[in-house]
């Protein structure tokens, strides 16, 4: 379980496209529903894409605006413009 | 005393409306778009047929060439409901006024040469009557189109175009100190100066085109796809280099509007060619058949803007305008 990362975002109507994303762009994502949170648990890697979340949002998304509704995560982050990766590796 | 802590959790019996989990399928979490769009159409119990049109019904799929199994399908990719696009629109029209204050302040306009100015007030300014018959032409789609997701789209279309309009008429109120001769010159140009009278020709048989989905294709696409790039693109590129970059301030929106706007139009015309071969064909014919009227329009404003390029800067417009089409599934 030591290579397990997770996201947790908030479980309201501006998350849904985001948790969408991130669920489909990762085939090894775990999406568990708790009241008003959905946690994201994956093996090894979790990557967030922005045009994936532009193309379910239908405008413009900064992946800054990801700490909106962020409320925890578990990995090292690797960031840039396009993507948002979660990964215990260095 | 201690106190536990606990949290009971509660399934929603229910996530939608049926009508959306109809077609969304169940356990979907629907967006706000989808609620606000899906379904609102009346398909039946119309009682009376209109007594301005009693071959047809009040809402009737037959008054275009053009058919849906589902008219919902032809959603926005922009998802604007009349909240989200309200918001976006209000924002920008915030920073345009912005601009236009700053430009107005300064009398940064003054600084244009004054053969670019008489550019601008021949070219640019009596594009208001095309904003307006934009408006106009996107209206009629809105009133016989079906399907709310289409016809909602199209009366946000049409607004915009009526903005867009406003703005053409400020800047031309900028540029003479808020003289209302410049409108009244503008639409002189328009009626009788033989370099607007192709496109006039075009604009108002786009305004007795009965088929809203010829119509769409003719304003959304076609229309609007060369006369904005052309007047706003690559004329306002020309002007910059000749001391007019304070132009661009006050058509940024026009910019913003047309990429936003395309991405839409783009999507619509992708889902109706996708959707049966006859619509294909139905959309492919349309285009051919109106596309040489559109480029003889667009000829003499070329002409004149561009002089010795006009050939050049023409077919770069069309070339991007067959490179949508041709994204979006069509052929010609």
């Amino acid at each position: 379980m030591a290579d397990k990362v997770f996201i947790a975002l908030q479980n309201n109507a501006d998350a849904q496209p985001i948790i969408e994303a991130i669920v489909d762009d990762n085939p090894g994502a775990v999406r568990s529903d708790t009241p008003g949170m959905v946690k994201i648990d994956c093996a090894g890697r979790l990557v967030i894409r922005r045009e994936s979340i532009e193309e379910r949002m239908g405008r413009d998304f900064d992946l800054q605006e990801l700490h909106v509704n962020l409320i925890s995560l578990g990995g090292n982050i690797d960031e840039d413009d396009d993507e948002f990766v979660l990964s215990w590796g260095v | 005393m201690s106190i536990d802590l606990k949290t009971a959790s509660v399934e929603p019996l229910r996530r939608t409306f049926d009508h959306i989990e109809a077609k969304l399928g169940p356990d979907k979490t629907p967006t706000r778009y989808q609620e606000a769009v899906w379904g609102l159409q009346p398909a039946c119990n119309f009682h009376y047929r209109p007594t301005w049109e009693p071959e047809r019904e009040l809402y009737d799929a037959s008054r275009s060439a053009l058919s849906m199994d589902d008219y919902d399908d032809l959603v926005d990719p922009r998802q604007y409901f009349y909240g989200t696009w309200t918001l976006q629109r209000g924002r920008q029209q915030e920073s345009q006024e912005k601009n236009f204050d700053f430009v107005e302040k300064r009398g940064l306009l003054s600084t244009l040469e004054p053969a670019w100015r008489e550019r601008v007030e021949r070219l640019v300014i009596p594009l208001r009557h095309v904003a307006w018959a934009g408006n106009t032409n996107n209206s009629y789609i809105t009133a016989y189109s079906l399907g709310a997701p289409l016809s909602s789209a199209c009366s946000m279309q049409m607004m915009d175009h009526l903005g867009i309009a406003q703005y053409i008429s400020r800047i031309g109120l900028l540029l003479r100190d808020n003289e209302m001769t410049v409108l009244d010159d503008a639409k002189a140009l328009w009626m009788d100066d033989p370099m607007w009278q192709p496109m006039r020709a075009l604009m108002e048989e786009s305004m007795v085109t009965r088929d809203w989905g010829e119509l769409f294709v003719l304003q959304n696409l076609l229309i609007d796809g060369t006369v904005h790039p052309l007047v706003f693109n690559r004329f306002d590129a020309e002007l910059v280099q000749h001391g007019g970059a304070v132009f661009s301030m006050l058509t940024e929106f026009m910019n913003d509007w047309f990429a936003e706007s395309t991405r839409w139009v783009d999507a619509v015309v992708k889902r109706l060619a996708a959707e049966s071969d006859a619509n294909k064909a139905q959309l492919e014919s349309w285009i051919t058949g109106w596309l040489p009227r559109v480029q003889g329009a667009l000829q003499p404003l070329g002409d004149y803007a561009f002089a010795g390029r006009a050939a050049e800067v023409i077919d770069s417009v069309i070339d991007e305008l067959q490179g949508r089409a041709q994204k979006a599934g069509l052929n010609f």
